[in-house]
């Protein structure tokens, strides 16, 4: 039993409600969002200080039976894996907090509460080892991000959500169906004390609403809408957090407790992962504007991560958790840096844009790490992801390998086609003369990202050798216990 | 001498003490001047409500095990107890939504006395253990019902609707009794326990009287429960009636009969499972089907609920077509958060009926999130419940429901529950994106004429029955355990 989980989950939940209950200022309650965000962070560090890497299972666990007829309990804990992928969403939201905070929001008390209730319930989702506990947590993260992206978006926005709660509800429906059927058939709904399934149709349930969430080709129609349409700092969130939690429902329940359709299906699910691959790329190719290329890589990265997933081998599996966390947080830099560009050029269409490296290094600088990081030039942190993930899934098939290679070579065209249209090329009609560089308070959630990928970059054994204790695919065959 | 039977005053102690108010209440419409009427008669009636509320969980208390009594007319068990509970929970929250309805202080009293009394014939018929009690029950809440959908005759509609309402529920009447007649004809028993003692013994199990009287009363309480087919009525009285009433319609008649409905089908007929199981399931998926299509083209948004009131009967009847314990523990738990947010969201469009003077589109309710705060936060937390998210009970609820229908063996009716779930999202969606995200423009041409430049009413009882629905809403999300240990005790009850 430790406080630690929980306190992750209820922290930022207990801060939404001060916020919307407390009658703050404007001001107050975007510095009382961002304090509770870094207090979140500090949380989290703290729980990497007492985390032992060392040692297999479930860690800083808690568990109440939440109602037992059923044997549905509260059990919430860590895995190494789960710990990264907390600490990419609680990085990710302060960011994307600071981000609000610098660029103001209107109704700032809803806005704030509900992205920290956004924040709780992604932790929630990573943390919960009991099916119907993951459900909730599930649901509850789309409620605020409803919200957040109906309320503070763009003019096309109400088309957007609604795309974006059909393709993701219909997909979580099918999901509680799968997890009624098979809670009720091995008699608990606790994802750490059960054991395998060989149900074909369970299994593609789960699939549908990781699939939709992730998303894997073709289920990704809402992507480009509601990364358009909401606020940039919204949708740092969703393609750099809100799709790991896919990835992450894949790697924790869909791969490990369904071997047997994960081998029926692997092929099929492969497939559509690499055409998302090269489609997404050719598509960021095209784009034109810059959320239009960050939105079209996600679904390409997405691909990518799903080929480290289903390769199911250690070195697929270690490549795609690290790859995780490089593309959240490189999709979230991105987004936040677009919003940047946004408000200086108000466009984001490429070709109004260019030539703003001049007198701008700050801004320079900062895009072209990102933008060089992010097409996986070696020595950095996603040329580390995407080689393990790809020497993985050569295992499974060359096929795949050669079209990942190929997909790389994509990501550098769409990267530094971004870059050159941004910075480079002449002065675009939109971008005035009196734009200016990066200020400070950017450059305090700018650089914490990018200084992290910097780090990873130096050292991403950092991850790959503390998401799991030994081997990855041994851990996943035995379902985690 | 006309013997007797002795009486237990306990087990029909909550309808008495609703009586008792009613009759109060209704004192007060001649010795009570007009200023103090509408406040005095609404305090008595919530006092029935309560007192109803306290001889309830006493009657909970001390019936552990469930017994006939009064002649074996009444069933003094958990079951009635808790049903006794819920009923009289949302009429005391329907007192709350009322109480500031514009309405002639005239009828004031009468309108305050007549919820009592129909509060009192639903708590009496859920505790009905014969066919006589049934059907007395039945036309005892539903008369006072017609009376109150007609009761406002300044509303348009009103009167259309008790019209309405009298002739199609006398129709459903006449068929639950005329059910109940055949069924007696074939049996020869009027208790639900001797019905079912008759029917084994003369091995009757294909009769076809019985099967005839059992179909034609699984007709007349569909109509109660306004599940499809037996619906056409709902829309039409939900949106006529006042809301208040509507209010206490669609939370407290639906928890009478469908709970009776489980009561005389478990207890009366277990011969004839086979049949009626398939048959509610049937009426279910009918239910869902037609309650989440038609809601999906709704503009009016007292016809939208109605809609939805409709599909949640459908859920309700999957639970009573499980048959089993723990369909009944879901029904049971249902019923709570179903009610609070039935009750709760009805009374946030009486609010806002107040304010426009007008019946509310769902168009109507723009901005509405914005400039009531408490309101708008409770209708969107309705709205998710009845959506089935979590952390609300409705999302409980559901997965009892269809949990229940899986360990009957049943997934395609759990993947038909899932389906219906997925439709009903875009029109509870739509309301809390009519609520807050609408464009400012549109707020503006939607602004009420009448809080242009003021605010709106305070309206501090309404607020305080919104904000009770909510807390149960939202309480029975997070304390599961307290609430269900309390259904499955009074499942045990018929189980």
């Amino acid at each position: 039993m430790h406080w630690l989980s929980t306190a992750l989950i209820l922290l930022p939940i207990a801060g939404a409600i001060c916020i919307w209950i407390l009658p703050l200022s404007p001001f107050a309650v975007g510095s009382a969002a961002l304090l509770v965000s870094l207090a979140e962070v500090a949380l989290w560090i703290d729980s990497v200080a007492r985390f032992d890497f060392s040692k297999p299972g479930l860690q800083l666990d808690q568990q109440t039976s939440w109602f037992s007829d059923l044997h549905v309990s509260y059990h919430v804990g860590l895995y190494g894996f789960s710990l990264w992928l907390v600490g990419l969403t609680v990085v990710v939201m302060a960011a994307a907090i600071g981000y609000a905070f610098w660029a103001g929001r209107e109704r700032p008390r809803a806005y704030y509460g509900l992205m920290l209730l956004t924040t709780g319930a992604l932790v929630g989702v990573f943390a919960a080892q009991d099916l119907l506990l993951f459900y909730v947590f599930w649901e509850a993260m789309l409620i605020p991000l409803y919200v957040l992206v109906g309320v503070w978006g763009g003019a096309g926005r109400l088309r957007a959500t609604l795309l974006f709660v059909i393709y993701t509800m219909a997909g979580s429906l099918l999901m509680l169906a799968s997890i009624i059927v098979l809670g009720l058939s091995q008699g608990t709904f606790d994802l750490a004390n059960s054991g395998t399934n060989g149900s074909d149709w369970i299994f593609l349930g789960f699939v549908a609403a990781f699939a939709v969430k992730a998303p894997l080709f073709p289920l990704h129609a809402w992507l480009p809408e509601a990364y358009r349409e909401s606020s940039p700092e919204v949708a740092a969130v969703l393609s750099g957090v809100v799709s790991k939690a896919a990835a992450y429902g894949f790697l924790r329940i869909a791969i490990s407790k369904f071997p047997g359709p994960v081998s029926d299906f692997r092929t099929p699910i492969l497939i559509l992962a690499a055409c998302g691959l090269v489609y997404g790329s050719l598509l960021a190719f095209r784009a034109p504007d810059l959320r239009g290329v960050i939105a079209y890589s996600s679904l390409a990265q997405m691909g990518l991560i799903m080929f480290g997933l289903f390769a199911v081998n250690d070195l697929g599996l270690n490549g795609a958790v690290l790859q995780m966390v490089n593309h959240g947080l490189i999709s979230a830099t991105l987004f936040l840096l677009a919003g940047g560009i946004e408000r200086r050029a108000a466009t984001g269409e490429l070709s109004r844009l260019g030539g703003m490296a001049r007198g701008r290094p700050a801004l320079a600088t900062v895009l072209m790490t990102t933008g060089i990081i992010a097409l996986a030039v070696p020595g950095s942190t996603a040329f580390a992801g995407e080689f393990a993930i790809l020497s993985g899934v050569f295992f499974t098939g060359w096929g795949y390998a050669v079209v990942g290679a190929v997909a790389i070579v994509l990501a550098a065209m769409y990267m530094l086609r971004l870059i050159s249209a941004v910075l480079h090329v002449s002065p675009g009609p939109s971008v005035s003369e009196a734009a200016l560089d990066l200020r400070p308070a950017e450059l305090g959630f700018l650089v914490p990202l990018v200084a992290l990928l910097l780090v990873l970059s130096a050292w991403p054994a950092a991850i790959t050798d503390r998401s799991f204790v030994g081997s990855p695919a041994t851990t996943i065959s035995q379902a985690f216990r | 001498m006309i013997p007797t039977p002795h009486v237990d005053w306990l087990a029909i102690s909550a309808p008495l003490s609703l009586l008792t108010s009613g009759g109060v209440a209704l004192l007060a419409a001649v010795l009570i001047p007009s200023g103090w009427r509408r406040t005095f008669a609404a305090v008595v009636c919530a006092l029935g409500f309560a007192a109803a509320i306290v001889f309830a969980a006493i009657l909970y208390a001390h019936s552990a095990d469930g017994q006939a009594v009064i002649g074996a007319a009444i069933q003094r068990d958990r079951l009635a107890a808790l049903s006794q509970i819920i009923i009289a929970g949302a009429g005391l929250l329907a007192v709350g939504t009322a109480f500031s309805e514009p309405m002639r202080d005239d009828h004031v009293a009468e309108y305050f006395g007549l919820v009592a009394w129909a509060g009192a014939g639903m708590t009496f018929l859920v505790s009905a253990n014969s066919l006589m009690t049934l059907f007395l029950g039945l036309e005892w809440f539903s008369i006072s019902l017609y009376i109150l959908c007609a009761i406002d005759v300044d509303l348009a509609g009103s009167l259309e609707a008790g019209l309405k309402y009298l002739i199609v529920g006398g129709f459903g009447s006449a068929m639950l009794l005329f059910g109940s007649a055949l069924v007696y004809g074939a049996t020869g028993a009027l208790r639900f326990g001797e019905i079912a003692n008759a029917v084994a013994a003369q091995n009757l199990s294909h009769d076809a009287l019985l099967v005839a009287g059992l179909a034609l009363m699984i007709g007349g309480l569909g109509f109660k429960a306004s599940a499809a087919p037996f619906h056409m009525w709902t829309p039409d009285v939900y949106d006529g009636a006042p809301t208040p009433v509507t209010a206490f319609m669609s939370a407290a008649t639906k928890t009478a009969a469908l709970v009776l409905t489980m009561r005389v089908l478990v207890t009366a007929f277990p011969q004839e499972a086979r049949l009626w199981t398939v048959t509610i399931a049937v009426i279910a998926c009918c239910s869902l089907a037609v309650g989440n299509l038609a809601a999906l083209v709704q503009t009016s948004l007292k016809r939208m609920l109605a809609y939805s009131s409709i599909s949640h009967a459908g859920f309700m009847l999957i639970a009573i077509a499980s048959n089993n314990a723990l369909g009944g523990r879901a029904l049971l738990y249902y019923l709570i958060p179903y009610s609070a947010m039935s009750v709760g969201s009805f009374a946030v469009v009486a609010a806002r009926e107040r304010e426009l003077s007008r019946p509310v589109t769902v168009d109507g309710l723009a901005g509405f999130g914005w400039e009531r705060p408490l309101l708008g936060v409770s209708m969107s937390i309705f709205m998710l419940g009845f959506a089935g998210f979590p952390l609300t009970g409705g999302f409980v609820g559901k997965f009892y429901v269809f949990a229940a229908a899986y360990e009957h063996g049943w997934t395609w009716l759990v993947i038909v529950g899932v389906a219906a779930t997925a439709v009903s999202l875009y029109y509870y969606l739509g309301v809390i994106r009519a609520m807050y995200m609408r464009p400012a423009e549109e707020l503006l041409l939607a602004q009420p004429v009448a809080v242009v430049g003021g605010s709106p009413p305070a309206e501090r009882v309404l607020q305080t029955a919104v904000t009770g629905a909510l807390v149960v809403t939202v309480g029975s999300f997070f304390f599961v355990q307290p609430l269900i240990d309390v259904a499955k005790h009074a499942a045990a009850s018929i189980f």
